[in-house]
Formats: C-alpha cells, sequence, structure tokens
C-alpha cells in the first residue's frame, strides 16, 4: 500500500481559499466581500464570499470544511463504543442530543432498545432536554448580539451557566459528556440531582417570560427580523430543511413525535410552529419564536421526566445503568439509517456492517446544519447586506457538525 | 397509512424489471435501480399523487472492494411527510467509471450532498452544476473515503515531539 502523504507547496495557500467569482470580471456596481471565516456573526468558521451591488445581495457563496475532522473515518477505524466521545463533538452545543441519537441507533442494530431500563430513558429524556434548552439559549443569543442585542445574550449565558454546571454534576464535563452509553448511561444520577432540577425549573420560568419580553417582543428586534429572509415551506422541504428552521416555515413536523423513539410517546408536549405572528411565515422571526417556545415545551417534559423518576422509577441502591452495557458490540450484517431530533434538526445515522467484526464498515452522519446552511444563498438573494447577519443567526448553524 | 407492500406494487406496476433486490430491514423498504432509470423512478416517487416522496434526507455511498465491478454505491433516502414513510433507493456503479445522473433537477438539498458524496467518494454526479468538493481542498488528488485510504496508525512514533507530544 502506498504512503499517502499530503504535500506542502506555496500554491496551496492560494487555491486553498478559492473564490466562485472572478473579482476582475464582476460588474462595474458589484463588489466581491469575504466574510469569515474568522467572524463573529458566522457563527464559527463559515466562510461566505459575498457579491454586493451597493447594499443589495447579488449572491453568497458559503465555503465550508475549516472545521473538517473526518468524523466518518474515525467512525470508520472504531467500535461503536469508542466513537461516542467524536459524535459529542459533532454539535457540541447539545452533545447530549447526538449521543442519544447515537445510542438509540447501536441500540436498535443490536435489537436491545425494548430492554433498556426506563429510568436510564428518562434520564437520557431529561438530560438531552436540558441541552436542547442550552443550545437554543446559545442560539437565542448569539442571535440577539448578531443584530445589536447584548442584553439577552449575557441573560442567557447566565442561565445557560446552570446548566452546564448541572451536567458537569451529572457527568464531569461541561459540555462533551461521553455520558450517554450504548445501553445505559456513565452513571445513574447524582443524589440531589432531581430537586435541583426542579429548582431550576422553577427558576427558568419567569426568566423565559422575561427573555420573551425583551427579545422576542421587543419593537427592535421585530423591526430587524420579521419579513426577513421569509422561507417558504415548500422550499424548505425542497432544500432538505429540519428542525426550528422547518418548524418556522410551518410545518408541524417533529421527530420526537413522528417516531416517537425512547420515551416521548407516553410524555404530553406540544410541537410549536411558525404562524407569521409578527410577519411573513417563515421569517426570521418565526424560527426564533419557535426556539423560544421549544424551550418551554422542554421545560414541560423535563417536569415529566423528574416526575418519573422521583415516583414511579425511582432511585434504588442496586440500580446500575451499566448493567446491559454490551461487552461486544456486534451487529449482524446489515444497512440501517437511524434519526433522532436534534436541537437543530433531524440527526441521522447511516451505518453499515458486515455481522464479521466490531467496527462498521460505512458511517454517515446526516447533519442537520449541513442541510439547513444549503438554502442560505437562496433565502439571502437580492436582501440587504445587514440582513445576511439575521439569516444566518435564524438558520442557527454549528459548524462543527457542518463540517464533521 | 400505505404500507411497504403498496409501494412495491406501485414501483413495480410502473417499473417492472427495472427495480430488483426489494428488501425490509427495519421496516425501511430498500430496493435497488440502474444509473439510467434513477431520475425517472425519483420523478415518480416524489410527484404520485399518493406515495409523494417529497423530501430527500441523504444522498451518500459507500465503498465495497470485494463486489468486483460494482465497487462504489448511491445511496438515497425519501421521506414522505403525508405518509410518515421512508424509503432507500441504492444504485451501485463501477468504481473505474462512477457516473451517477444528478438528482439537483428533482431536488435542490441534492446539490450539497452530492458534492460531498463526490469529494468524499468521488462518484461523478452527471449534470451537477458545481460538482466540486465541499469539505476537502480543492488541490487534494484523492477521495479520502474509499477503503484503500486506512485511518492513520495511531501507534506511530515518528510525529512526537518532546513538548507538543503530537
Amino acid at each position: 500500500m502506498s504512503k499517502i502523504q499530503y504535500k506542502y507547496s506555496p500554491d496551496n495557500l492560494s487555491i486553498s481559499e478559492p473564490v466562485k467569482y472572478d473579482p476582475t470580471k464582476l460588474k462595474s456596481e458589484e463588489m466581491l466581500i469575504n466574510i469569515g471565516p474568522q467572524h463573529p456573526s458566522t457563527h464559527g468558521v463559515l466562510r461566505l464570499e459575498v457579491v454586493s451591488d451597493g447594499e443589495l445581495i447579488v449572491d453568497v457563496v458559503p465555503h465550508l470544511g475549516y472545521l473538517h475532522r473526518c468524523f466518518e473515518k474515525h467512525a470508520e477505524s472504531l467500535p461503536f463504543n469508542q466513537t461516542i466521545p467524536f459524535v459529542d463533538r459533532l454539535d457540541y452545543l447539545a452533545a447530549m442530543n447526538s449521543e442519544h441519537a447515537w445510542a438509540i441507533g447501536v441500540e436498535r442494530m443490536l435489537g436491545i432498545e425494548n430492554e433498556i431500563p426506563k429510568r436510564v430513558e428518562y434520564i437520557r429524556v431529561l438530560v438531552a432536554e436540558m441541552n436542547r434548552i442550552a443550545s437554543h439559549f446559545i442560539a437565542i443569543g448569539t442571535y440577539g448580539l448578531d443584530i445589536g442585542a447584548a442584553t439577552p445574550f449575557l441573560w442567557l449565558f447566565r442561565d445557560r451557566e446552570i446548566i452546564m454546571r448541572m451536567l458537569e454534576w451529572l457527568s464531569g464535563a461541561r459540555m462533551l459528556y461521553n455520558y450517554i452509553w450504548i445501553g445505559g448511561l456513565f452513571y445513574d444520577l447524582p443524589i440531589g440531582f432531581e430537586e435541583k432540577c426542579s429548582e431550576f425549573i422553577a427558576y427558568l420560568r419567569p426568566k423565559l417570560i422575561e427573555l420573551q419580553q425583551i427579545i422576542i417582543d421587543n419593537h427592535i428586534f421585530i423591526q430587524r427580523t420579521a419579513n426577513v429572509g421569509v422561507l417558504d415551506r415548500d422550499l424548505a422541504i425542497n432544500y432538505g430543511c429540519s428542525g426550528p428552521v422547518l418548524r418556522g416555515s410551518g410545518l408541524k413536523y417533529d421527530l420526537r413525535r413522528v417516531d416517537g423513539y425512547s420515551v416521548y410517546p407516553e410524555i404530553d408536549f406540544d410541537i410549536p410552529v411558525g404562524e407569521g405572528k409578527m410577519g411573513t411565515i417563515g421569517d426570521c422571526w418565526d424560527r426564533n419564536y419557535v426556539r423560544v417556545q421549544e424551550c418551554w415545551q422542554s421545560l414541560r417534559i423535563m417536569e415529566q421526566c423528574l416526575e418519573k423518576l422521583t415516583k414511579e422509577h425511582k432511585r434504588t441502591r442496586d440500580f446500575d445503568p451499566q448493567a446491559l452495557v454490551p461487552k461486544k458490540i456486534r451487529p449482524k450484517a446489515m444497512d440501517f439509517y437511524s434519526r433522532a431530533e436534534n436541537a437543530k434538526g433531524e440527526l441521522g445515522f447511516y451505518f453499515k456492517t458486515d455481522g464479521k467484526s466490531d467496527i462498521p464498515q460505512r458511517v454517515k452522519c446526516r447533519a442537520c446544519s449541513f442541510n439547513n446552511l444549503s438554502i442560505l444563498p437562496e433565502i439571502s438573494r437580492g436582501m440587504m447586506l445587514a440582513d445576511l447577519v439575521a439569516i444566518i443567526g435564524s438558520i442557527d448553524v454549528v459548524m462543527g457538525e457542518v463540517d464533521r | 397509512m400505505l404500507s411497504n407492500q403498496e409501494i412495491v406494487e406501485e414501483i413495480a406496476s410502473q417499473f417492472g424489471n427495472k427495480v430488483v433486490d426489494f428488501e425490509e430491514p427495519f421496516d425501511l423498504l430498500t430496493f435497488t435501480c440502474q444509473t439510467e432509470n434513477l431520475i425517472s423512478i425519483v420523478e415518480y416517487l416524489r410527484d404520485h399523487e399518493k406515495l409523494r416522496f417529497r423530501f430527500l434526507t441523504d444522498i451518500t455511498a459507500f465503498h465495497n472492494p470485494a463486489n468486483t465491478g460494482n465497487e462504489l454505491c448511491s445511496v438515497y433516502h425519501l421521506h414522505s411527510f403525508e405518509n410518515g414513510i421512508r424509503l432507500r433507493i441504492k444504485v451501485f456503479i463501477p468504481i473505474y467509471n462512477p457516473l451517477v445522473p444528478s438528482l439537483t433537477n428533482v431536488y435542490a438539498s441534492a446539490n450539497w450532498m452530492e458534492r460531498e458524496t463526490y469529494d468524499f467518494y468521488g462518484i461523478q454526479y452527471t449534470g451537477h452544476p458545481n460538482l466540486k468538493r465541499i469539505l476537502n481542498l480543492d488541490e487534494m488528488d484523492y477521495f479520502p473515503m474509499r477503503k484503500e485510504y486506512p485511518l492513520e496508525d495511531a501507534t506511530r512514533n515518528d510525529k512526537l515531539d518532546p513538548l507538543f507530544g503530537r
């Protein structure tokens, strides 16, 4: 086998920063603007090549790959359980949700998904919903910051910090947990976690009302986001959008309800959709409104989980969340596509196994942010340059997941 | 609610023996078709008034060197919102001539997903408007997810650095 070695050449620097448009061939009024990869409002290392005519956007070309970490290649070289830390780093703002998606996928392939204790499932849903709130808080907070509101950003980070500390108490890490294992959990909940969680829910409810008042109902915010970046429902479906972007466009579609994985069928919650209250259905305001409403729903889900965890599926002395963790994870030869509702949309894993080794032959991550980002050129053409920042923020991309 | 059996009958009545290898792993209908029929099948599935597979969930590929003559496979996952049903289409192609028609005129989401699949497997999607690498460097001359490129040996020690580790 020949050795692959990437050769360095000074020319690589010029060709590694490709541009689709040639600056010398633009029309006389047009200008080529490069935004990113190091720019606070691109939410990571997204680079945008913008052709503008005065203040109007003629075209936007996203350039990706600055954070490419070969997730799929690594996943094809490691056993299933050892890939969970890599899964954390896909969507690093909602790592629990990604772990959950991976774990339920592998459990279904092994055929042990019905044997998982209910307590484990409820803990998984509880922590995943906590992380969903944290992820939405970042989305809303940094969105406010992008378009000029600094206060909600600080408030939301203050509240997110409580979630981060609680998850640190739970798993030992603030963002990349490796907590949900295949067939179980790393540890049971720490003693007193349920009570602290109830306190947190009681604490967060008034804060969400405050949030609604300071940013969502704020007149400046509405002026800045309503009727901006309108994403039609059919266009959203055509471009493969999912999550709050698709729900913001008015389609009531949530995999927690549609697929009903884990214990979500036993839990009562609503699916908020964009209604065009302040402008058109599917504008930036709607997408953010859906996120805020989802935080309320997540709180409802957490409450019901805590109810179950403290009454029906109580902590017992001999409960071992690692009891069902399989020693050897070797699914039969099959193709399997598992999916779950992440904070950003439909996170899917396509597995292909041969039944002879512990290592999958193929793992493909269907990243929701990747597909959500692909509508950016379509909905920002013809908008003002300042609205481009508003549109990127409302799509809520995490580059760790786009680039994988 | 449609069952897989009804979908199979619909497809088989329209395309006959152009679609083969019907399977149902985990209730997910899977079938294989030839490259020349792919677009007509997908358009039929999208525009059929009952099936309405409007959502292209995913395009991916895999490489199986043992399957001589059909080393590469392009995999499509479609989803129908109205029926809540999914299906998977596989198209096998030889590695020396990896040509598959592009679905960009059927689904807009195919644009980036086909670029990504091209980037990692080198499948040429004919008719794609901008088939360039999307995640990797443009000047790369190999397709890294193919099986002949293993991951770097984690135990190699020629890159050890006393100050910075690896």
